[in-house]
């Protein structure tokens, strides 16, 4: 392993040829995102206005009820709503109201575009100020849009972190922000590890209160703990905080060029970050050690999905040395993942968009030893031989930074060695 | 706008799914933006299906509403054809391009494809899953089922159609080969089953049987009363769940067969009559069950819990709001209030409200009852992974009358056991939070912090000991305590309506007693 090979990049993925498709995608929409942030957020509410198709979607994404009354609802359009818009924004009003007579424990209330919302055009921008000075100071009322038309899977935290920055309050101050949801677990760990290291002043975005959201400014500047938060991170440039160019903190080589990354920003010595994360590389080279073994010279194909399909990739290549026979992603933030395609070994056939008729096809052809898909394609490729990763539990998993890396490795490495341990 | 946590029905199109996917031979090409594809992962994950369901779906984005949505649909029709050579097509829109109106029914036609196509009209603003699948099935029917050929009409044996079964119905699999071997039994053969495993070559043959039987009504009528106006076939929608209703069934299904029903009737064909008899099952006797449910299992179950376990029926509702009144008509027999609703919390607050000791419903009742440390067992969809067993697991005619005679006891005590458990309440295995031996741990359920967020305080349904102006004292609440957890909600509330009816405000254990004593057992 070494570590240098990601090292910030410098030179340019352009020259990488890439697959576009455009046909049918096989990936939920951006409400995705609300089965995970309204764990993350603990005093925000999500209320879809949509349709039952999309209180369907979250609930089957969610997979089983486990919450009374979870942190989050669909405000279902009906027939005679679609008859006057007027109405419908006097009816969504009354919607809150009750919700948020009952809810008193909420403090920040996203109101969620779904695609109906968005067809209809339902502004539920101008609703959230409406209801946010009905509702102030108790309540924050905020908008973004998880429409299927709009965002793909994971964009709709990006929606949705990106709607939180303007709400941030203005500051000078010289802080660091950690941008995305990651588990506590994985948080926790992280501002032990910056504070070790000599950075305190750390902020994450979405907060886990929503009276903790960061303060922003010139002197903010910003680590991208996921690889598809393009919009927030635009948001952010806006109100004047710096991006600090670096890989995800996904694997250790991953991690230790993010950690490094920040360090250099606030003018660490490298060997700070070595020392302070010595053993914790140590103990993870560890962990990953076995899994090399078992998944050495494997072959992996990544469904588009999440968009954490490049960082993955080069994770499982270069530290878990398994060969990448296609990597597909609903987008290509190039900008973005430029340290990742820096690190991607050469030749890696990357794909963007989808038609997955074609891919399933290209994916047949591979004949790879894993493939990494969504729930619709799993069972069918498994019924067909194939051995498959679902893809949304990359999502629902802790599995960013040093101590959750050979769990990662673990998510791969299981199905394959239940594969060789069935006999029937 | 009506605000919903979890929903028990799908939009339209997931029924229309579920008769595309048990079908053969069927593609379903169905205008929708991406997030829609999840629909997949109902019948790949939760019903473990080995194939992907046939549908194609345009996943047109915001980009595509200003340009060509209509083209992208066509291309996808000819795509989908090109690819999955089916011999019918299905085409539909979802809820967000039934807002963009661009006819997927005249852009499929216009592409003059050498095999039928369907287009599938689903109002997804007014209407639900079931009646998705009813009204999709329907149109399949009319537009593929053929007279029938008239020229052997005596020279067969009797024979039907059996139809209703979909992908991703609650037990529909065992329950057609419950019904099929039935029949065979009865020397009716059976012409065809639909939508399970139909091709359109199938139900062109459809006609060709001498009376249709409607297994599922919710899915199955609509196309039934059709072929009964149009092909004179006359169907049966008797629901063969339970001993009683199996045995209606396999008379009018032999009357209408002209074949004799005693060959099946009088041999003993189900273990539930005994099994009901035997006296560890008195302790059965008038256990307090709420059910709700689809309306034909619902009904089917309130039926069963009356009248072949001797169960005391407390409440009885349905999601399916088109069979409002046939439910209405049975809770009025039963002495009960039906619920028709939708709405998750009402059905909730209900159960909270009665404190039966035991809920038969569907994955969201199970998810209630369990919060309220209830029995329950699941008889409806909208269904869970688990309500896919490996085993054998009917629910209809005598097999499935000893499913759920197995199935709804196991929950419960064993009657041995409550004794012992009556008889050394304050011994330490048998402690205040004992759960039925066979449960394992996990059955007393205590609110998940994780779940604080009940739209009822939890603690109403076992009230804090404040209750406006009633309390509890601090003697009452230790007797109430010895008392089994699976009666305790009962006593509690039937003491404190004794308590409120007298004018009491604080409850002894003298008080307990006497509620005791009034209410009697
Ligand atoms: S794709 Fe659109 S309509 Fe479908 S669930 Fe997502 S937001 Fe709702």
């Amino acid at each position: 392993m070494n570590s240098s090979s990601l090292a910030r990049s410098t030179s340019s993925a352009e020259a990488r040829p890439v697959i576009r498709e455009r046909g049918q995608r096989e990936v939920f929409c951006g409400l995705t995102g609300i089965v995970w942030l309204h764990r993350k957020i603990q005093d925000a509410f999500f209320l879809v206005v949509g349709s039952r198709t999309c209180a369907h979607l979250i609930q089957s994404a969610a997979g089983v009820m486990i919450f009374a009354e979870p942190r989050f609802a669909t405000a279902i359009i009906g027939e005679r709503d679609l008859a006057g818009l007027a109405d419908l924004n006097d009816e969504l009003d009354r919607e809150v109201g009750k919700l948020l007579a009952r809810r008193p424990d909420i403090k920040l209330l996203f109101l969620v575009g779904s695609c109906p919302s968005e067809v209809i055009k339902l502004d539920l921008g101008r609703a959230a100020e409406r209801l946010s000075k009905h509702h102030m100071p108790a309540v924050r009322v905020l908008n973004f849009s998880g429409s299927g038309i709009e965002t793909t899977f994971t964009q709709g935290e990006d929606a949705c972190l990106a709607s939180l920055v303007p709400e941030m309050t203005e500051s000078d101050e010289r802080r660091l922000l950690v941008v995305g949801a990651l588990a506590d677990i994985v948080e926790d760990q992280f501002r032990g590890l910056f504070a070790e290291i000599g950075i305190d002043a750390v902020d994450f975005l979405p907060p886990q209160h929503a009276a903790d959201l960061a303060t922003v400014g010139p002197n903010t500047r910003y680590l991208l703990a996921q690889p598809f938060l393009g919009d927030t991170a635009h948001a952010l440039e806006e109100r004047g905080a710096v991006r600090i160019d670096a890989p995800f903190p996904i694997g250790v080589q991953g991690t230790t060029a993010w950690f490094k990354a920040a360090a250099a920003e606030f003018g660490i010595a490298e060997a700070q970050v070595d020392l302070v994360t010595e053993t914790r590389r140590a103990r993870a080279a560890g962990a990953l050690e076995r899994y090399r073994e078992e998944l050495g010279g494997k072959r992996i194909f990544l469904f588009p999905d999440s968009q954490l399909e490049v960082p993955l990739a080069r994770f499982v290549a270069n530290e878990l040395d398994m060969q990448l026979a296609e990597v597909g992603t609903p987008y290509l933030h190039k900008q973005h993942l430029a340290a990742e395609l820096e690190a991607l070994p050469e030749n890696t056939r990357l794909s963007e968009g989808q038609d997955v008729e074609r891919q399933l096809d290209r994916a047949r052809e591979d004949e790879p030893d894993i493939i990494v898909c969504g729930l619709g394609l799993a069972n069918p490729l498994e019924a067909e031989g194939y051995t498959t990763k679902w893809s949304i539990e990359l999502l629902f998993t802790p599995i960013h930074g040093y101590e959750q890396a050979a769990d990662c490795a673990e998510l791969f490495a299981r199905p394959l060695r239940r594969k060789r341990r069935l006999e029937v | 706008m009506q605000l919903t946590v979890w929903t028990y029905e799908g939009p339209p199109h997931v029924g229309a799914m579920r008769v595309a996917t048990a079908m053969r031979d069927v593609h379903y090409v169905l205008h929708a933006p991406q997030g829609d594809t999840y629909a997949d992962l109902l019948f790949t994950m939760i019903e473990r299906r080995d194939r992907r369901p046939p549908v194609t779906y345009t996943t047109f984005q915001a980009r595509d509403l200003g340009a060509d949505t209509a083209q992208l649909f066509q291309d996808a029709v000819s795509d989908a054809y090109e690819r999955f050579q089916p011999k019918a097509m299905l085409v539909g829109a979802s809820c967000t391009a039934e807002l963009i109106q661009d006819d997927p029914g005249g852009l499929a036609e216009a592409l003059a494809l050498p095999i039928p196509v369907i287009p599938l009209e689903l109002p997804s603003y007014q209407r639900k899953e079931n009646w998705g699948a009813a009204e999709t099935f329907y149109y399949v029917v009319r537009t593929l089922a053929k007279p029938r050929d008239d020229d052997d009409r005596d020279s067969r044996s009797p024979s039907c159609n059996l139809l209703g079964p979909t992908a991703l119905g609650f037990r529909h699999r065992d329950d057609v080969q419950e019904i099929q071997t039935l029949l065979t039994q009865l020397g009716i053969e059976v012409n065809v089953v639909a939508p399970w495993n139909a091709t359109p070559d199938d139900i062109a043959r459809l006609g060709d049987a001498d009376f249709n039987i409607c297994l599922y009504p919710e899915i199955a009528e609509t196309a039934a009363r059709w072929l009964k106006r149009t092909y004179k076939q006359p169907y049966i929608d008797t629901v063969p769940i339970g001993v009683t209703a199996t045995n209606r069934f396999v008379s009018e299904v032999a009357e209408l067969a002209g074949v004799d029903p005693l060959p099946v009737l009088n041999t003993i064909n189900s273990r539930l009559p005994w099994y009901s008899r035997s006296i560890d099952s008195t302790y059965l006797t008038d256990k307090r069950v709420f059910v709700f449910g689809d309306a034909s299992h619902a009904m089917a179950a309130a039926r069963m819990c009356k009248h072949e376990f001797g169960f005391d029926v407390v409440g009885i509702g349905t999601y399916s709001r088109e069979y409002a009144r046939k439910v209405r008509v049975l809770a009025e027999e039963l002495g009960v209030d039906a619920l028709i609703t939708d709405d998750y919390l009402e059905v909730e607050a209900r159960v909270q409200e009665l404190q039966p000791e035991m809920v038969l419903g569907t994955q969201m009742e199970r998810h209630i009852a369990k919060r309220l440390g209830i029995a329950c067992a699941v008889i409806s969809a909208p269904t869970h992974v688990q309500d896919y067993p490996a085993a054998y697991s009917p629910q209809m005619g005598y097999e499935g009358a000893n499913v759920l005679f197995d199935t709804w006891v196991h929950p419960l005590m064993m009657g041995l056991e409550e004794h012992l458990l009556g008889m050394f309440s304050e011994d330490f295995e048998f402690h205040n939070d004992a759960t039925p031996s066979h449960l394992g741990g996990g059955a007393t359920s205590k609110p998940d912090p994780a779940e604080q967020h009940l739209p009822v305080d939890p603690s109403s349904a076992a009230p804090a000991s404040v209750d406006g102006q009633l309390s509890w004292s601090a003697d009452a609440e230790k007797t109430l305590s010895r008392i089994p957890f699976f009666v305790r909600g009962k006593a509690r509330r039937n003491t404190e309506t004794f308590a409120r009816e007298r004018g009491i405000q604080t409850i002894t254990s003298e008080t307990l007693y006497d509620a005791k004593a009034h209410f009697g057992k």
